[in-house]
């Protein structure tokens, strides 16, 4: 770095002066065009270079030497454009210094850090893990949910300041109609951490809540850190959410193989910690779904095993919400009574693309299992739809599924399936 | 999340790696793949080649975490000299294949293509590295085409202060074309992965 005491001995040794020139002391003639500090003169300097001619402000050495930055970057008016490389004919040391400076500008380039294929981190940790075995291995159950929330990271690091801000609309399906709330990036992201803050809570870690906070649903708990903060959540929201889903998995992984049956308390209902971390991981993609959408980025769904495992909760899911809706009157009848563990009535769910499958959804009794002998309807549909649905993004309605047979189960089903969509 | 992590921070990712922990591995992917595939991404100038070398470098850390010395610096730019080398060995191989194919090309011009590689590769590392009001001030004069002053209002700096850091900026950027890159690699990660 130059130092500022040199001044002196610049002016000295002005004599090596590089390039062609003009009489260095011909100050009057302004019109020509002033000599180039070398051959690396870029196009911008040229654009840029206005047709009349500027007023050369006269300026002292130390000025000069300072708008040597933002000459090299053509970030200066005309005149001091001018005035720099008047300058820069009589000092040589400037002189060098500009050369340099405008050959370290040809090294900045766009970053391209968005390019990174998500896809591409679980094909390096499994090159790793085949290396070398992981002595503390990360159970498998939890690679989804390890998976969605380091996109969703990724998407983070890429966005803008205030693109933290940028509205998200979110949407549900509640009683049987579309919910409405706006949020904004950071507003969601701060949703995400207070609900995974319940798995922490289950492993018997600090609530990201605070202590002495009571039972809540996931609704119940975003509110609460809503309204806790002073101020509109930003993007200091990312560090904390970050550092939960790490340190869950990381506590998961110490833990062993009980923790999977470890249950999850969600106020209304309860999960096993196995289903409730693919519902974690099911939330961060909807969520990142809905970021992505808001700040306009692509965002692909999770990979074809992921996901699949994501549809194979819902579906297994879906007999107790079907239950749920008969009790409160929103389905019909049970068709019939069927014992405990035997094959009941039956819809046939198919579900297209990566990711899916076929599964039999139990009508009548969430005991019975789903058989394809007693199958009365069928429903064919791709799985990210099947999804959107599951996330309250789409109405049964507009679910534009392939149907055959018992309209009445159908119904009942799509209606259950859009049911177990909330904030 | 900054971009200096703290020594602390470094020395029990590497405890962590060290004993195996398969969750500490998918943390430092995390903090360091981006910087791993733009390095050798600027390298090979290939999606495909930089996913190879993000592969062989993560690779060669959960096998070696040892390798790490946290008293020659800090984990990145520990796991940025190995992306960078690990990119230039590839560059070589491929370069050297190239000619035993068309036999187009010399030892010379090969050196050159290497030397730039390196220079734009470290050029890279000193951007994302340095003091991020010095890059703000860059990425607003250079990518926005914001002058000086213009540089100054966005920062709420004075004119005097945007004008140091540009160059102050630059100068360190120009620090990219003076080092060898093997000279400035401790002692021990001279070799390829």
């Amino acid at each position: 770095m130059t130092g500022a005491a040199d001044d002196a001995d610049d002016v000295a040794r002005a004599p090596r002066i590089p390039g062609p020139r003009r009489a260095a002391d011909d100050h009057a003639d302004l019109t020509t065009r002033p000599p180039e500090a070398s051959g690396t003169e870029t196009e911008e300097t040229e654009e840029t270079e206005e047709p009349e001619v500027p007023e050369v402000p006269d300026l002292s050495h130390n000025v000069l030497k300072s708008l040597l930055g933002a000459w090299a970057l053509s970030a200066c008016s005309a005149g001091e454009t001018r005035a720099v490389e008047n300058h820069l004919t009589a000092c040589a040391p400037c002189a060098d210094e500009a050369l340099r400076l405008r050959d370290a500008v040809t090294l900045l380039h766009e970053d391209r850090d968005l390019d990174l294929d998500p896809l591409l981190r679980s094909r390096v940790l499994e090159n790793c893990l085949g290396r070398r075995p992981a002595r503390i291995p990360v159970p498998d159950w939890v690679t989804p949910y390890d998976a969605e929330t380091a996109r969703l990271d990724a998407l983070l690091r890429d966005i803008g300041e205030s693109e933290w801000h940028a509205p998200v609309r979110l949407k549900w399906y509640e009683e049987d109609r579309v919910v409405r709330r706006k949020a904004t990036v950071a507003g969601v992201i701060g949703h995400l951490f207070a609900v995974d803050g319940l798995v922490t809570t289950a492993l018997g870690l600090d609530d990201p809540l605070g202590p002495d906070v009571p039972e809540l649903s996931p609704t119940e708990r975003t509110e609460a850190f809503w309204t806790a903060l002073d101020r509109p959540p930003n993007r200091s929201v990312r560090g904390p959410w970050r550092d939960q889903s790490h340190t869950l998995i990381r506590t998961i992984a110490f833990a062993g193989r009980g923790v999977a049956d470890l249950t999850v308390t969600y106020k209304d209902f309860a999960l096993p910690l196995q289903d409730s971390l693919l519902e974690r991981a099911f939330e961060c993609w909807r969520h990142a779904d809905d970021i992505a959408t808001a700040v306009a980025y692509p965002y692909a769904p999770p990979s074809g095993p992921h996901l699949h495992g994501m549809i194979d909760l819902a579906a297994r899911l879906l007999p107790g919400a079907l239950a749920n809706r008969r009790r409160a009157g929103l389905a019909g009848p049970a068709k019939e009574l069927v014992a405990a563990g035997a094959p009941g009535r039956s819809l046939h769910l198919e579900v297209e693309g990566a990711g899916g499958g076929h599964w039999y959804i139990s009508l009548d009794s969430p005991a019975a299992i789903g058989s394809p002998e007693r199958a009365v309807a069928q429903v064919a549909m791709d799985g990210v739809e099947f999804c959107q649905l599951v996330a309250g993004h789409i109405t049964p309605e507009e679910a534009a599924a392939g149907q055959d047979g018992d309209r009445e189960a159908i119904k009942d089903v799509l209606s259950a399936t859009a049911s177990l969509s909330r904030l | 999340m900054g971009m200096d992590t703290p020594p602390r921070w470094d020395r029990r990712m590497q405890q962590r790696l060290a004993r195996g922990e398969a969750a500490a591995l998918g943390e430092f992917y995390d903090r360091f793949a981006a910087l791993v595939h733009s390095l050798a991404h600027r390298v090979l100038d290939d999606d495909a080649a930089a996913d190879q070398v993000t592969r062989e470098v993560f690779g060669y850390v959960w096998e070696n975490p040892d390798s790490y010395d946290p008293k020659q610096g800090n984990m990145r730019s520990w796991v940025a000299k190995l992306a960078q080398r690990q990119a230039v060995h590839r560059l070589r191989q491929a370069e050297a294949l190239a000619y035993a194919e068309t036999g187009v090309g010399s030892a010379e011009e090969l050196e050159q293509k290497v030397h730039r590689a390196t220079v734009a590769a470290r050029a890279d590392y000193i951007v994302t590295s340095m003091p991020a009001p010095l890059r703000k001030a860059l990425e607003l004069a250079y990518f926005q085409r914001r002058d000086y002053r213009q540089t100054a209002a966005d920062l709420g700096v004075t004119e005097d202060e945007a004008r140091r850091r540009l160059r102050l900026g630059l100068q360190l950027l120009s620090s990219a074309h003076a080092r060898p890159l093997e000279g400035s690699s401790p002692p021990g990660y001279g070799r390829p992965l």
